[in-house]
């Protein structure tokens, strides 16, 4: 350790088995209260054919055991409650505690979606204002909720681009895509039915409006195109890049992965963009809780309104609010009911916490990116100088003639209090740094950040050796993530067969 | 602004030391004619109290204060303040997905717990860290077995949730999968003798959910037997995952696809909640959906790692076969939690009462004249009743005392528009279920 | 690590050593450095008709999972089974233990457009000087 790691640490010497290990019969952590009806025999009940003995091995223990359990292994994860979190890409902001308190209020998390429209107007209140809201901060004209993720955005996009191109009588071969962009979009078109045709960047990291001309046909179904690029660089020929797809026939999508760096500042639905999805557990601040849920609502030119999942939202004449499913031209349904109603509701918390000012957040996150760039610059690599938004894309250039990499000081990172910032990412820059601070870091984390990367950069020239084996000052050490995947053990297992009741 | 952490003057110190003058100078790579002139026109902004009251207006508008008997597909279980209290902890809320295993462990192993406590529940190998929910994790059952078998062909039960069966079709239609619909019979299960003939060297899988919509238990291994006959795999769906405290595991199915909600997780309108997949040994490979292995650290420690990262979309690009990325990890670790606290026993106990109530619920509501029980085969906490008249036009009556009543199968199957599912779980009382029999009465007494 | 003279390789870093009719295919010592440490091997099944530069398997790295392209033409009669249970063996001895396929050639004359041993060094070492450049 060095004299610089200024910020406090994370507990890391809980000892804490599996819950499994714990476990002994007769104990139990919820009581039930007793039952006001005739007991009847479950086995007879169901019939003897159908009926379950025990659940081996399944876990007994106390309430206490449970809290103390989970508590302790709480203790070992990072978190943005605990500090900055630099990863590209994935918008790492704070998460405000009003959201959960509302999402689980009576009336709101107690909702059944097959309850009656009349008593459900709360429900569909709130999902027309949050439609109102993305609709205006994106600029576009319809929308859909129901999507579960970015993921599954993504492909409800394309599947309305392909419905829309199959009204018109074909729904062509190819949709398009940058190679700096990331691996769900080509996995995603994949799944809707389409071929990848790869496009390069040009020198700047940018989309190559040349090549773009030569390669668009009337086989081409759609160019998907993020923006702020993967770079943090924003697209300055998007437009020109719409208008040439359009001539063609073609549709412009755009991954709104990086909105952050745009609301309140610009609007998608002014430069082309034809379809977008958005990752609410990113620009709207809903929590990634370890990895979801989140949802990805998609928006729409007016031309793909007909094609969008059911249900979808109406009023009716008597001015409320109901579901439509009767929809000729749409896609169909890319989930059960009517999406991830309790991330939507966290989602509008938070639009309604800043309204229109919601432009600072936007302008304080790229703020804070450009501020890290100035501080950083110099000290790494910078492989593409276009002006960044909200994050910034180093390479380990300079480290790796230690024999330092990005991996190595992303781990070295944590030793200092923070996160690792994103590195395999993006492909077209050979050890990327990719750093996004979002608008919730203050200036003084910023500096700690900004201090850290230096000693770090300090550290790789004088001991490489330091960060190389970095972190240091973990509950494990770096894992052998190799030998998980030749053998993989995926699940636990009593030690002997006499332990397992059956 | 209360999430802003930064003072005007800190703001202006940041852009001196970049070097520019202005905030609007940070946006100047945006060609001038798309940066906004005004602000956007949102309602905002509110304060915290502001927004609690705005929501709590909300939820008055929907249905505090009534007695419902929905199930299909999402059931009303009770939920301890433990679980709400573990994933409020703000490691657990507030942390990304977990690819820094060292700074992860947490949320690594109660993955890995959840994993266990899946495949312990079905009776299956391997289970995944979780799907989107039941209806995305079933069409992704598919495309697994699509893949494992390489045929195309799929026998799908129609007494699966209607929209499971919607979603798949979506996905269905650009994959080139056919699906084939098999029909019921009077006991409300599958009728086997149609799926023997449905069932050819190009099946791929036969799909059953057990208990399936109507709440009927269907004879899964007699299903898995027909599907193996021809090398072709067995899918079982389960929407209602308290059955399996009671109900024997689908261990005959070669992959299982869950939805999760039953364990923990508030109705919340549709969702999130937690979709499972868990199958085979063999097949892990084919599995979509993060994994969580056990290794050891560099000095030996035991420690937990996403692992077989490869079969995932980032990693494959153009040659992914699901592309599924966030997965539902809170809602994993809820169910994790609300689990544990059960327990072997509670979780015996609580599906015992589920059929203990449901019992006494369907003897009171066939003793209302005119109604009868719909289907003759065994059921878990849900059940089809049959009217003498339209179940919509009988629900509107119901209202007014105050009761959302049985959900009506019309919707989704026109043959069946007096037919309505009613379920019952540990939550709904006694006094609920005389009351519900009581306006039952009333409401076919009115005239038409 | 050398280059067995008598092997021929592919472009996509593989090899093929020809033996009468009989061509035994492997993954390069240049290839199974680049994907770092093989975690799974995915081959196809005896008896699978193979086409010349078509992928016939893939082999997987704890984050990469590259496909190997058949160097010739032919049907497959025999796999290497040990590499499920041992996939390190690519890691550790890449042109002799970890073959992972024999095949029946269908085109003996499709052998003579592949790399020898001296062409495909100095292919590799081309490749190198761009990465650093």
């Amino acid at each position: 350790m060095t004299d610089s790691i200024r910020k406090a640490r994370l507990h890391v010497n809980q000892s804490e088995g599996l819950i499994f290990e714990k476990s002994a019969p007769g104990k139990r952590g919820i009581e039930l209260p007793p039952l006001d009806v005739p007991a009847v025999d479950a086995r007879k009940a169901v019939g003897a054919e159908n009926a379950r003995d025990e659940i081996a091995a399944f876990p007994e223990v106390s309430e206490i055991e449970v809290i103390r359990h989970f508590t302790r292994l709480s203790t070992w994860n990072y978190a943005i409650d605990l500090g900055m979190y630099p990863l590209g890409s994935c918008t790492m902001k704070y998460n405000p505690r009003v959201n959960e308190f509302v999402a689980r209020l009576d009336g709101v998390a107690t909702e059944h979606p097959y309850q009656p429209l009349e008593l459900s107007q709360g429900c569909l209140k709130i999902l027309e204002l949050l439609q109102t809201c993305l609709l205006n901060i994106t600029g576009m004209d319809a929308v859909t909720l129901q999507p579960s993720a970015g993921a599954q955005g993504e492909l409800t996009g394309l599947l309305l681009i392909r419905a829309y191109l199959e009204s018109k009588g074909n729904p062509r071969k190819k949709v398009l895509i940058p190679d700096s962009a990331h691996g769900t979009n080509p996995a995603t078109a994949v799944i809707a039915g389409y071929e990848v045709e790869n496009v390069r960047s040009d020198a700047n990291g940018q989309i190559d409006i040349e090549q773009l001309k030569r390669i668009v046909n009337e086989d081409v179904a759609a160019l998907m195109v993020t923006n702020p690029s993967t770079l943090g660089v924003f697209e300055q020929r998007i437009a020109e890049a719409a208008e040439i797809l359009h001539a063609a026939g073609a549709l412009l999508y755009m991954d709104g992965a990086n909105m952050n760096a745009l609301a309140g500042v610009a609007r998608p639905g002014d430069f082309g963009v034809d379809v977008m999805h958005l990752n609410l557990h990113k620009t709207f601040s809903t929590p990634h809780g370890g990895g979801g849920p989140g949802a990805g609502p998609v928006v729409v030119k007016k031309i793909l309104e007909p094609f969008l999942p059911v249900p979808v939202l109406a009023k009716k004449p008597d001015g409320s609010l109901t579901l439509e499913f009767n929809r000729s031209a749409s896609i169909g349904r890319v989930r059960a009911f009517v999406g991830n109603f309790g991330v939507l509701v966290r989602a509008l918390a938070y639009t309604l916490a800043y309204g229109p000012g919601i432009r600072q957040a936007t302008e304080d996150a790229v703020l804070n990116a450009n501020y890290i760039r100035k501080n950083l610059e110099g000290v790494f690599d910078l492989p593409y100088a276009s002006p960044s938004m909200h994050e910034v894309v180093f390479s380990d250039a300079k480290q790796k003639k230690f024999g330092v990499g990005t991996m190595d000081i992303a781990k070295r990172l944590i030793d200092y209090g923070f996160h690792p910032y994103t590195t395999a990412f993006p492909l077209i820059v050979h050890g990327a740094m990719m750093i996004e601070p979002t608008e919730s870091e203050s200036k003084e984390e910023c500096d700690l950040f900004i201090d850290a990367m230096r000693a770090i950069a300090d550290e790789a020239e004088k001991n490489p050796e330091l960060v190389k084996t970095a972190p240091h000052s973990t509950r494990v050490g770096r894992l052998d993530e190799v030998g998980a995947a030749r053998k993989p053990i995926l699940r636990w297992k009593p030690a002997s067969k006499n332990e397992a009741a059956d | 602004m209360r999430y802003l952490p930064k003072s005007p003057s800190e703001r202006q110190e940041m852009l001196a030391a970049i070097g520019v003058r202005s905030a609007e100078e940070l946006f100047s790579s945006i060609p001038a004619k798309f940066r906004l002139k005004e602000l956007l026109n949102l309602p905002g902004p509110l304060s915290e109290m502001e927004i609690i009251d705005f929501f709590k207006a909300r939820g008055a508008e929907n249905s505090v204060g009534y007695t419902s008997f929905l199930g299909a597909g999402v059931y009303n279980h009770l939920r301890s303040v433990v679980t709400d209290a573990i994933i409020q902890r703000g490691e657990f809320l507030t942390s990304y997905t977990p690819y820094q295993a060292e700074i992860s462990q947490g949320t690594l192993q109660a993955i890995f717990e959840f994993q266990t406590l899946m495949c312990q529940l079905t009776v299956q190998e391997v289970a995944n860290a979780s799907m989107y929910d039941g209806s995305t994790a079933l069409t992704e059952a598919v495309l697994m077995a699509d893949r494992i078998t390489g045929r195309r062909r799929v026998v799908m039960a129609r007494s699966v949730h209607p929209e499971y069966r919607q979603v798949l079709a979506t996905y269905a239609r650009n994959l080139k999968i056919e699906i084939i619909e098999a029909g019921f019979t009077e006991t409300g299960q599958i009728d086997l003798a149609k799926v023997k003939e449905l069932v050819h060297d190009d099946t791929s899988c036969v799909v059953v959910q057990s208990p399936n919509f109507f709440g009927v238990i269907e004879p899964v291994e007699q299903i898995a037997q027909i599907a193996h006959a021809k090398e072709s795999l067995s899918v079982v769906a389960i929407t209602e995952a308290v059955s399996l405290g009671a109900l024997k595991p689908p261990s005959a199915a070669d992959i299982v696809a869950m939805e999760g909600q039953s364990f923990g997780l508030a109705p919340s309108y549709g969702g999130p909640f937690v979709g499972v997949i868990a199958t085979r040994e063999k097949f892990v490979r084919q599995m979509p959906g993060r994994l969580a292995g056990q290794t050891t650290d560099n000095t030996g420690r035991r420690g937990f790692c996403l692992t077989l990262a490869t079969r995932e979309q980032h990693i494959r690009r153009e040659k992914a076969t699901s592309n599924i990325c966030t997965n539902q990890a809170l809602c994993a670790l809820a169910a994790t939690v609300h689990l544990c606290l059960l327990g072997k026993e509670g979780l015996k106990e609580l599906a015992a009462q589920n059929i203990a109530k449901a019992r006494f619920a369907a003897a009171e509501l066939a003793k209302v004249p005119g109604v009868k029980l719909a289907f003759t085969g065994p059921t878990f906490n849900e059940f089809v009743i049959e009217l003498p008249r339209s179940v919509k036009i009988v629900n509107a009556s119901l209202r007014r005392d105050k009761i959302i009543g049985p959900y009506a199968l019309g919707t989704f199957y026109p043959e069946l528009t007096k037919r309505g599912l009613v379920c019952v779980t540990e939550t709904t009382t006694r006094a609920q279920i005389e009351t519900l029999a009581a306006a039952l009465k009333r409401a076919l007494a009115e005239p038409l | 690590m050398a280059y067995p003279a008598g092997f021929r390789y592919t472009k996509e870093h593989e090899w093929i050593d020809v033996k009468g009719e009989t061509g035994t295919v492997g993954i390069t010592d240049y290839a199974q450095h680049e994907l770092g440490d093989v975690v799974f091997v995915e081959l196809p099944r005896v008896g699978a008709k193979l086409t010349a530069g078509k992928p016939f398997g893939t082999v997987e790295s704890v984050k990469a999972v590259s496909e190997i392209y058949s160097p010739a033409s032919g049907e497959v009669l025999e796999t290497n089974g040990k590499l499920g249970d041992s996939p390190e063996t690519i890691n550790k001895d890449p042109h002799a233990r970890a073959w992972l396929i024999k095949i029946k050639l269908s085109n003996k004359s499709e052998i003579a457009g592949l790399m020898d041993a001296p062409a495909y060094e100095a292919y590799i070492a081309a490749k190198d000087k761009e990465a650093h450049a």
